[in-house]
């Protein structure tokens, strides 16, 4: 098995000994210190995204943005998420308290869920699922269920809106963007995130995104449907602030709201990682990720986060720069172009596959 | 079309409703009008082919003695202005809707009728605009008391001079 | 099968709500995201300014005029003004009627930086919103300069204005208008008025026929907007604009039909343009010294009788009914407000649209709520 528990239950085992209930305990604790770190790391992007994001809109905007906490106002988040904690958590009288109470955490957990899969470069992943991607896929949908409950149990009729808007929006959105990751499956033949990576390297022309002309169209479909499935700008109509005043989570406070807001951002980064991963080569510098010594292990993960965080920004860029569409306009283009568009790349790879033998427009063809 | 020439016209066009007609200031005319024969005259207006009229603004005034309201009309393709005035009774302000010839005059009739209390027989939504529905009286009269409370919030403010 | 049971949903839209431009209140009346009816419900703003009229003086009422639509403070001054200044029969000095006109120009702007500002915050869009107000900003300053406000100018006096041009006024003014002209248009139209996202969502929405836009006494922007043109600085002149050399920019379905949302936006674009060609000729033609008032009496008294004047508004025109008895303070002051028209016809506008698109409605009319109420 290669993944972090099983070296974590390794040396667990190399230190103590080995017997049938203390491997019980290594297992436990060797996935338990990585889902810990994954929830900690994916709280602290997303705290820290927030950060960048009102930086960027500062440097759009003509203004400076956050610079008040700490050096350049860099410890703004944490002072924020401090805030956040301090403040009443108000549950309105008529709403359905154990339903307000709970999507919180649903739409946080279906972030943090992603994270178990993301291959962070090297070694660095918790478990390397067989059927990676799908996981990915599918606990991204869970958002979904935590949006639309929110919406219900607030019963406010702009919460409700903002709900079944996000529904609607997902569900529809889910499709172009897993057609879009089922091209790069047609060429790797496994869903393990780790395999998808390794057959990638380190150099742009042995990336999945210049594999053929239709996966690069699938990446820039996989940009457009995850900008809807996270909520952005311009598709950002659960929350539309001008028409839905805030949307699904309009009557939420303290760290509930916090835990959306920790949970839209981490999703940003959650979408960027599996971009960068499935697309751009992920943190595969061309070495074993598993034989490798620690310091190219650790120069993948910085490879990897090179890759996803500017695409982060550009996902901050575009909500700063373009207005709103209107949803049916957004609902049109998602079944009127981005699917069709989909499919003909899926269709397509698969003919490339049998026409060109499997072989890459460019880095198999010499070899 | 001079003043005078728009007098003369409007004379020959609806010469029975007419009570008086004169030159205003700022290139206007002032024609008052029977009350009765507002739709009348303000159907003339709109669709003479040399007046060719749209309505502008409209008010209401409390003479005192009597009310009034007022239209000021203005002609697009002839660039010619005109205001309507006409007398109502100070017991029983009344006067016919002209709704029905300038649909736009539906907020304008409301509002004089929230403000002076002039009724608009004929109007679809003859209800208050500006001022609360429970709101009493129309502060636009002249004879209007500002009321001490409004839902039991007090209105009086504490005189600083006793 | 059971046929399924649909209810229509009423939502509260306001006062308090974010696209609602001040404090006003839209009951709409939906099923699901298309509207079925969504009705104003004004007069959360209504200061009874017409009231105050009856017993203020009439060089007391000048400042009120500031708060029917502050986003244009001189706008109201200017238009209160004329009216007084044309019953009375007072001359206004040369050089205050060139002061007023770039006052009044420069108002203009700086309202429709908030306008087609507002609504494309209203669209989704903050950016250009920022940009919009960083222009703003800078006519802050000029009126600061000019008369010592920023938002409530009260500079227009009857018989001229309250102060002359402070130094350096004039090369701040030439070098901001030069500013506007040759980069921020530009600059604001690649960021966002060519953008197909708000062409789709501009283009044939919120269709006001010419017809139809003069029969709910639409002004200003929103009627010209409907390719009807008409502006009182040229076709009922006042204070000194027959002097100038400006264009009228008129709807022309530039994207989409005549009349709709993208027009009524396009229009107050270009109008910053026109505008700061008018300022530039007014900064060249201005005399350099001369009266900027004309004495009237502490007590002020105009003779007996009536006035209608009507003034081009950044939202329209703003008429000015005025009626004196002779004495201090006006008998009556009716005035009519371009949002106000604006406003009645939503409910029309709005029945079948989408709840974004009423949005994109109220923000292309530019409207301001307390003008609405007075």
């Amino acid at each position: 098995m290669h993944n972090l528990a099983s070296i974590i239950q390794s040396i667990l085992k190399e230190l103590f000994g080995s017997s049938p209930s203390l491997d019980l305990l290594y297992t436990f604790l060797g996935y338990l210190v990585p889902c810990l770190t994954v929830v900690t790391v994916i709280g602290m992007i997303g705290g820290i995204l927030t950060l960048m994001e009102r930086k960027v809109a500062g440097a759009i905007q003509n203004r400076l943005g956050p610079n008040r906490v700490g050096p350049y106002g860099s410890l703004q988040w944490i002072a924020d998420a401090i805030k956040l904690h301090l403040k009443e958590d108000i549950i309105p009288a008529l709403a359905d308290k154990n339903l307000f109470r709970l999507a919180p955490y649903i739409v946080f957990v279906g972030t943090v869920l992603t994270g178990l899969v993301i291959p962070f470069g090297g070694s660095f992943i918790v478990v390397d699922l067989n059927v990676g991607l799908i996981f990915l896929i599918v606990a991204v949908s869970l958002v979904v269920i935590g949006l639309l409950m929110s919406g219900w149990a607030s019963n406010n009729k702009w919460a409700l809106l903002g709900g079944i808007r996000s529904a609607a929006q997902i569900v529809s959105y889910e499709i172009p963007s897993a057609l879009a990751l089922l091209t790069v499956i047609l060429i790797t033949g496994s869903f393990s995130m780790q395999k998808i990576v390794a057959e990638q390297g380190l150099f742009p022309w042995q990336w999945f995104i210049f594999y053929n002309p239709f996966t690069f169209i699938a990446f820039f479909i996989f940009g457009i449907a995850s900008l809807a499935e996270l909520n952005r700008v311009p598709f950002d109509f659960p929350e539309a602030e001008s028409e839905l005043v805030s949307g699904y989570n309009v009557e939420y406070s303290s760290m509930r709201f916090g835990f959306f807001f920790a949970a839209e951002f981490g999703n940003i980064f959650v979408t960027a990682s599996i971009a960068t991963a499935v697309f751009l080569g992920g943190g595969n510098i061309g070495l074993d990720p598993y034989e490798s010594g620690i310091g190219y292990q650790l120069l993948m993960v910085l490879v990897f986060f090179a890759k996803a965080i500017p695409l982060c920004f550009v996902s901050l860029w575009v909500r700063w720069t373009l207005p709103r569409l209107r949803i049916d306009q957004m609902m049109s283009m998602c079944w009127k172009y981005l699917i069709p568009i989909s499919f003909v790349c899926l269709t397509c790879t698969a003919l490339w596959m049998l026409v060109f033998n499997g072989n890459g427009i460019f880095w198999r063809m010499s070899g | 079309m001079e003043q005078h020439e728009l007098i003369e016209k409007v004379k020959v066009t609806c010469q029975d409703s007419i009570v008086r007609i004169e030159e205003m200031p700022n290139d206007d005319v002032l024609v008052e009008i029977k009350k009765e024969e507002i739709l009348s005259v303000m159907d003339i207006l709109k669709n003479d082919p040399e007046l060719k009229f749209s309505i502008s603004n409209h008010l209401g005034v409390d003479n005192g003695e009597n009310y009034a309201v007022i239209y000021n009309l203005y002609s697009y393709p002839f660039k010619h202005k005109i205001t309507v005035k006409a007398c109502l009774d100070h017991e029983h302000p009344e006067i016919d809707s002209v709704e029905s010839i300038f649909q736009g005059m539906n907020w304008f009739e409301r509002e004089t009728y929230d403000l002076l209390g002039i009724k608009f027989t004929g109007h679809s939504n003859l209800k208050r605009l500006l001022l609360p529905p429970d709101w009493e009286g129309h502060p636009l009269r002249k004879d209007y008391v500002y009321p001490d409370f409004y839902n039991q919030i007090d209105n009086r403010r504490p005189d600083l001079c006793d | 099968m059971a046929e399924l049971v649909s209810q229509e949903m009423f939502l509260n839209m306001g006062p308090h709500h974010p696209s609602t431009h001040g404090v006003l209140r839209l009951i709409v009346q939906t099923d699901g995201e298309i509207m079925r009816r969504a009705v104003p419900d004004v007069g959360y703003l209504h200061r009874g300014i017409e009231k105050i009229a009856e017993r203020v003086t009439y060089q007391g009422f000048m400042p009120y005029t500031d708060r029917i639509d502050y986003v244009s403070a001189f706008s109201g001054n200017l238009g209160y003004a004329l009216t007084v200044e044309r019953l009375a029969g007072i001359e206004v000095p040369e050089k205050a009627e060139y002061l007023r006109v770039i006052a009044a120009e420069l108002a203009r702007m700086g309202s429709h930086f908030i306008g087609f500002g507002a609504v494309l915050l209203d669209l989704g869009a903050v950016t250009p919103f920022v940009h919009a107000l960083r222009e703003r900003e800078t006519y802050n300053d000029l009126m600061e300069m000019l008369c010592g406000a920023r938002l409530t100018h009260n500079y227009a006096r009857i018989g001229g204005v309250s102060h002359d041009l402070p130094e350096g006024f004039k090369e701040k003014t030439l070098k901001f208008i030069d500013h506007l002209e040759y980069e921020f248009i530009d600059e604001f139209n690649n960021l966002i008025s060519f953008n197909s996202i708000l062409v789709k969502r501009f283009a044939n929405v919120g269709v006001v026929s010419a017809e139809k836009a003069i029969e709910y006494t639409l002004v200003g922007p929103n009627l010209r907007g409907s390719g009807v043109q008409f502006d009182l600085r040229r076709d009922d002149p006042y204070s000194i604009y027959d002097r100038f050399d400006f264009e009228i920019p008129v709807g022309k379905g530039k994207f989409g039909t005549v009349g709709d949302c993208y027009d009524r936006y396009w229009i107050r674009i270009q109008e910053i343009r026109e505008s700061c060609r008018i300022i530039r000729q007014a900064l060249e033609q201005m005399p350099e010294k001369g009266e900027i008032r004309t004495k009237i009496p502490k007590v002020f008294k105009p003779p007996k009788g009536e006035i209608y004047v009507r003034t081009e508004c950044p939202r329209g025109e703003m008429g000015f009914y005025l009626i004196s008895d002779g004495g201090k303070s006006p008998y009556r002051l009716k005035i009519r407000t371009g949002s106000f028209s604006a406003m009645s016809i939503l409910e029309e506008l709005s029945q079948g649209v989408m709840v974004a698109d009423l949005v994109a409605i109220i923000g292309s009319f530019d409207i301001v709520a307390p003008e609405i109420d007075r």
